[in-house]
């Protein structure tokens, strides 16, 4: 690279000074030496690349250059082929540059690949090479280490910075058993962890290689570009044959060999499609190659399945009402009657403090199954439960508290009551709430002109209806099977519409596979659903949903702008070189700088942002 | 047989990955190598025992291009 600089600069300096000496009036013989010894330094490695590729019995644009440059110093046009020397190593140098820009997005992802590990063996601490930890040692993590495998955490807790995996760079807390994985960033704790993947086995190393493969995948467009090219070459160089042997104008059949490769039109959908990819990955978004993109990119009916996906799939308490008591003291009773409760609804009762350790357990605990729980807290006896366990105990509903409970079933909410020394003095509302931005999500994604977002569920109506307004989605359908998903979907896809299913890649398999893009959330560990999706979001963030899909169109536009912009270029040379209006200089000049204005065009997708949604913090 | 990607130097155009995987492919011990332009890098299945990592740098070396990094 440093070298091609290097010949590109010595060739230039070459090039002013015989300009400079025919300005300063200098005999011609000057500007002619000067001129040679310029186009001999920038053409000498292209002709030497030429011949080792001939050599080998392969054409290469090397060698189309070469023939024009030799082909001008033979007839006397000595300007013309320095500037066509000068202009292609130049030009390559540029072109090498900012392709690489584009590959940065993986390298920096590569980067963040452990290397080394310290590992238990024999009872002593050994360090070894990453990849060279075996599946169920253990692997010690000191503050700001890397993660070096993926595994459960079996000692010590941490907050872990797991951007390299979910492009997220919120710390995520850690504790005994919760899985870490490799390429993560350890924050302040200590952690022994047992390795489960190592070395190319884990999420982070298969990440890679589905970026690759997917950046690889030549989309249908790209496939029909290269085939243009492979015959637009050859034609070039007949047309350049018989043009001379009809018109004997040497000069210009050899600017037809320079304008021979359509540089612009091969690289036009490849160069977009790295960019997209790859700053994808970076945001924790795996598109999984650029046919899944250009269909991303056509997307208007967005379909989600519900629980764990537009809801955290966790229930909460989402509405409280408190009777003749103050709302602490009725949630600190609360949190005291649930403190030994396994079940969900009494985990959902928890979560309302940060701080449960410091809630006294009850004197007396007794679960009631299907009921509630029974409990004695300071010697006045505390029951949290549905009807039947009130009516059990003989405790007297009044209307009021009806009504109240009432309005929360319309909602396909879970209402219980709380009652102390036999009179209720409160009702905790449980749901599955929407995650906090789901509704930022819906909006965002109307704002970039998705036509209608659907819900489909196997909850019932009351719930699908509650959530789908909350939400403000377009339509709901309660109450499917996997298989009548499947059917709503294609129903969908039959009115002629492109549609993009998201779920959590599992459950929702048949949907995601029956969907024209199948997007998977939350998937970070869990290869198969990494595998079925077509666009994966590793983390449980449906935030990312509206850059997925943004991104995917800005692709899909980068690239049609692309090769109409190369296909333009194409006629534009051909026309100008046959009208005797672009010679060789000026046909190499507009050749390189239309490859390079395509691969800048690219470039913008790299900056193209993953907005960050706000979120709706829920009430209770 | 092993399989192992070969990270280029940064590719000026289409041309330079099918002559690098041309040459790859001519390399005795190289069983197949694809050469992708958009990634800049080659796939290679080889023969361990008759090729080395080091020998396929040299080849591809001179293309004009070098091998940056191996995975």
């Amino acid at each position: 690279m440093k070298k091609k600089l290097r010949i590109t600069l010595i060739s230039g300096i070459l090039i002013l000074i015989a300009w400079l000496s025919s300005v300063l009036g200098f005999s011609q013989y000057y500007f002619d030496y000067f001129m040679i010894i310029a186009a001999v330094v920038a053409g000498y490695q292209v002709a030497l690349n030429a011949y080792n590729t001939l050599k080998r019995k392969v054409m290469s644009i090397d060698l189309l250059v070469t023939i024009a440059a030799v082909g001008a110093l033979f007839i006397g046009e000595y300007w013309e082929a320095a500037a066509v020397t000068f202009l292609f190593t130049f030009g390559s140098y540029l072109e090498a540059r900012t392709m690489g820009k584009t590959r940065n997005a993986i390298f920096e992802l590569m980067e963040m690949a452990p290397k080394k590990a310290s590992v238990k063996r024999d009872g002593k601490e050994v360090e070894v090479a990453a990849d060279e930890v075996k599946v169920g040692e253990t692997v010690i993590v000191r503050p700001g280490e890397k993660i070096p495998v993926d595994g459960k955490v079996i000692n010590g807790s941490s907050e872990v910075n797991q951007a390299s995996i979910t492009g997220e760079s919120i710390p995520v807390e850690k504790t005994k058993k919760d899985e870490v994985f490799s390429g993560t960033i350890n924050g302040k704790g200590y952690l022994e962890i047992e390795a489960e993947k190592t070395g190319q086995d884990t999420t982070f190393s298969k990440i890679i290689d589905l970026v690759e493969e997917a950046q690889e995948e030549k989309a249908p467009t790209e496939k029909m570009m290269e085939k243009f090219s492979k015959y637009y070459t050859p034609g070039i160089i007949v047309l350049a044959v018989v043009t001379y042997l009809i018109t004997f104008d040497i000069r210009l059949a050899l600017t037809l060999l320079v304008i021979g490769c359509p540089g612009a039109l091969v690289i036009s959908t490849p160069i977009s499609i790295v960019s997209g990819i790859g700053n994808a990955a970076k945001n924790g978004v795996l598109i999984k190659g650029g046919k899944h993109l250009e269909k991303a990119g056509k997307t208007d009916v967005v379909v989600f399945d519900k629980t764990g996906t537009l809801t955290q799939g966790e229930p909460e308490v989402t509405d409280l009402i408190n009777y003749d008591i103050s709302r602490d003291e009725l949630i600190n009773l609360a949190v005291r009657a649930e403190k030994n409760s396994e079940h969900h609804l009494g985990k959902a009762i928890l979560a309302l403090v940060d701080n449960v350790d410091q809630f006294k357990a009850p004197e007396k605990f007794n679960s009631v199954t299907g009921k509630g729980v029974t409990a004695v807290i300071d010697g006045e006896q505390i029951l949290i439960g549905n009807q039947k366990l009130l009516n059990e105990n003989d405790i007297e509903i009044p209307a009021g508290v009806i009504e109240d409970k009432n309005k929360f079933n319309k909602k396909g909410k879970t209402a219980v009551f709380v009652t102390r020394n036999k009179k209720v003095i409160g009702i905790l509302a449980i749901a599955d709430p929407p995650r906090q931005k789901a509704a930022a999500t819906i909006k965002k994604l109307k704002e970039q002109g998705i036509k209608k977002t659907i819900m489909l569920t196997g909850d019932e109506e009351k719930i699908a209806k509650t959530i789908a307004e909350e939400l403000d989605l377009d339509e709901y359908q309660a109450g499917l099977l996997p298989k009548e998903k499947v059917q709503a979907i294609n129903e969908l896809q039959a009115q002629g519409n492109n549609v993009a299913m998201v779920g959590d890649g599992i459950n929702d398999a048949p949907s995601l596979a029956a969907a024209d893009i199948g997007i998977a959330m939350g998937v970070a560990g869990t290869d198969a659903a990494i595998e079925t999706a077509d666009i994966a979001l590793m983390a449980d963030n449906i935030g990312k949903l509206p850059f997925a899909l943004g991104l995917s169109k800005s692709t899909s536009r980068n690239i049609k702008q692309n090769i109409v912009f190369a296909i333009l270029v194409v006629g534009f040379l051909l026309a100008g070189v046959l009208g005797k209006k672009v010679f060789l200089a000026s046909g190499m000049m507009v050749h390189e700088l239309s490859v390079l204005l395509v691969t800048l065009n690219a470039m913008r997708l790299l900056r193209y942002k993953s907005e960050n949604l706000k979120a709706k913090v829920s009430k209770a | 047989m092993k399989n192992t990607k070969l990270y280029l130097e940064d590719l000026s155009c289409p041309d330079c990955a099918n002559k690098i995987q041309k040459v790859l492919n001519k390399t005795e011990g190289v069983k197949n190598a694809e050469v992708h332009f958009s990634t800049g890098k080659a796939n290679v299945e080889y023969d361990e025992q008759e090729v080395s990592i080091e020998e396929m740098k040299d080849a591809v070396s001179t293309t004009g291009y070098q091998v940056i990094r191996v995975r």
